[in-house]
């Protein structure tokens, strides 16, 4: 099949950028989209022209690297799945596809679909972790975790942190990323004890590294390509409304 | 944490939205059932008014309190607007939604509206500066017939039609905002997540039903002494 694509192209962060027109020919339908793109660069570094930079890792779904809007939407059109595992065979010949980075103040482009994602690092910086004391290996069953939390916890520790959430919120909120971390490490007896500094630390970091606020839209949950649910964001908010008995009675430091 | 931190905090001023909307709507739905009253004729709609008038000093604390909620709702609700365009400030060429709709994306815009629509309303109503009738113009300052006033002012057109797109407005807001305030209060899980959000467009639409009867039955001559 032949496509035309249209890829962002930036020399670097201070650079404008712009749309850049390429014609993709003879593309196999089995290919992912990323093999489409190296299949591209291929060609573009024969003819002595800069190849197309862009972000990938694990190739099989897992890692959260490759991060692309393809035609308005984060990872593309296939539902619950990354570009990686994204195939050609979900286009029809004759195509236009518009590749574009992510877009947030949060993360700033590096190079062409290349964007900087290390603010999603320092949100887990701010509190999405437990705090363990070494020594030995703790005896298994040591704390029992119901089946039911452990599922839920599960399900929101499935987050990759890809950042598709972010780029497909009109707010460029990192809600549902921080919601994933709050609800995992909530739902667990490990994460109870450092919950209630936990969710304010985080949140407040979310402001101070330039995410937006949520405001409800649950664009994130439909771009997400692991499928976390919004009711994690509720989660956050009954997290966060927790501490404020706390607050209103504590003197200032 | 200090309570004062609710303010910096993304989660906590998003709180103070849900909560002074949905304070703010708990008087849209009480204002309502107070008008439709109207339906009722004209005794006992002035009835209601001079009962309501009766209160006194409860009703001008219940006006300013509801006045400081507004102002909480529209400050917040502008600063979180103008820090979230910040936090986006280059879009994509091409957009597709796959989740959001036109009510979500229009909340400042229809958020305007309102305030505009709820000050004229108040010049019509409360202070009765504008759009009542020329035969009631000049007994606007002594004891008028609220039952009168509103008839003949949803006698005219221009009202009738400003009064429908307001709550027009008022529908796309709250059918949006109600769900969102709850989600915002944690109100959701897998069970009430996609009833919450359904559930705020119907009670929207009762509202924009209610709402809009009262000029719309009013122009056709429905309402009578």
């Amino acid at each position: 099949m032949n496509l035309t694509l249209h890829v962002w192209r930036q020399k670097g962060p201070e650079d404008r950028g712009r749309l850049e027109r390429y014609a993709a020919r003879n593309i196999d339908p089995e290919l992912s989209f990323l093999e489409m793109l190296d299949q591209l660069n291929g060609e573009l570094i024969r003819e002595g022209r800069e190849p197309i930079v862009f972000d990938h890792d694990c190739r099989e779904g897992i890692c959260g690297a490759c991060s692309q809007v393809i035609n308005g939407e984060a990872h593309g059109p296939q539902a619950e799945t990354t570009v990686c595992q994204l195939y050609m065979r979900q286009f029809q010949d004759g195509d236009e596809i518009y590749v574009e980075p992510w877009r947030a103040r949060a993360f700033p482009v590096i190079k062409d679909l290349v964007v900087d994602r290390s603010a999603l690092d320092r949100l887990i910086e701010a509190g999405g972790y437990i705090s363990v004391g070494t020594g030995g290996v703790p005896d298994a069953n040591a704390i029992l975790v119901p089946g039911e939390a452990a599922e839920t916890a599960m399900d929101a520790a499935e987050c990759i942190g890809c950042g598709a959430c972010v780029a497909a919120c009109p707010n460029g909120s990192a809600m549902l990323f921080v919601a994933a971390k709050i609800a995992h490490l909530a739902s667990l007896p490990q994460g109870r004890p450092e919950a209630s500094r936990r969710v304010c630390s985080m949140t407040d970091a979310m402001g101070r590294e330039g995410f937006g606020n949520c405001s409800n839209h649950y664009e994130c949950e439909a771009a997400c390509p692991k499928g976390i649910s919004v009711k994690f964001i509720a989660q956050l908010n009954r997290e966060y409304l927790k501490t404020l008995p706390k607050a209103a009675t504590s003197k200032a430091p | 944490m200090q309570l004062t931190q609710l303010l910096r905090n993304s989660v906590g001023r998003k709180l103070i939205m849900a909560v002074s909307g949905l304070l703010v709507t708990g008087f849209v739905v009480s204002h309502l059932l107070g008008n439709l009253a109207l339906f009722a004729g004209q005794e006992a709609f002035n009835l209601y008014a001079a009962q309501l008038q009766q209160l006194g000093p409860l009703l001008w604390l219940f006006r300013l309190g509801l006045a400081g909620t507004l102002l909480l709702h529209v400050f917040f609700g502008i600063w979180l607007t103008l820090q979230n365009r910040a936090a986006k400030p280059t879009g994509y060429a091409i957009n597709r939604i796959r989740s959001t709709n036109l009510a979500a994306k229009t909340m400042v815009f229809t958020g305007m509206a309102l305030l505009l629509f709820l000050i004229g309303h108040l010049l019509h109503f409360t202070f009765r500066r504008i759009g009542l009738p020329p035969e009631l113009a000049h007994d606007a300052g002594g004891t008028l017939d609220v039952f009168d006033m509103v008839t003949l002012s949803f006698q005219q057109g221009f009202p009738v039609l400003l009064y429908a797109g307001a709550m027009l407005a008022l529908f796309l807001h709250l059918g949006h905002g109600l769900g969102s305030a709850l989600q915002t209060l944690g109100a959701c899980n897998d069970k009430f997540l996609p009833g919450v959000r359904k559930g705020g467009f119907i009670v929207a639409l009762a509202l924009l039903l209610g709402y809009v009867s009262i000029p719309v039955l009013t122009f056709f001559g429905f309402v009578t002494p």
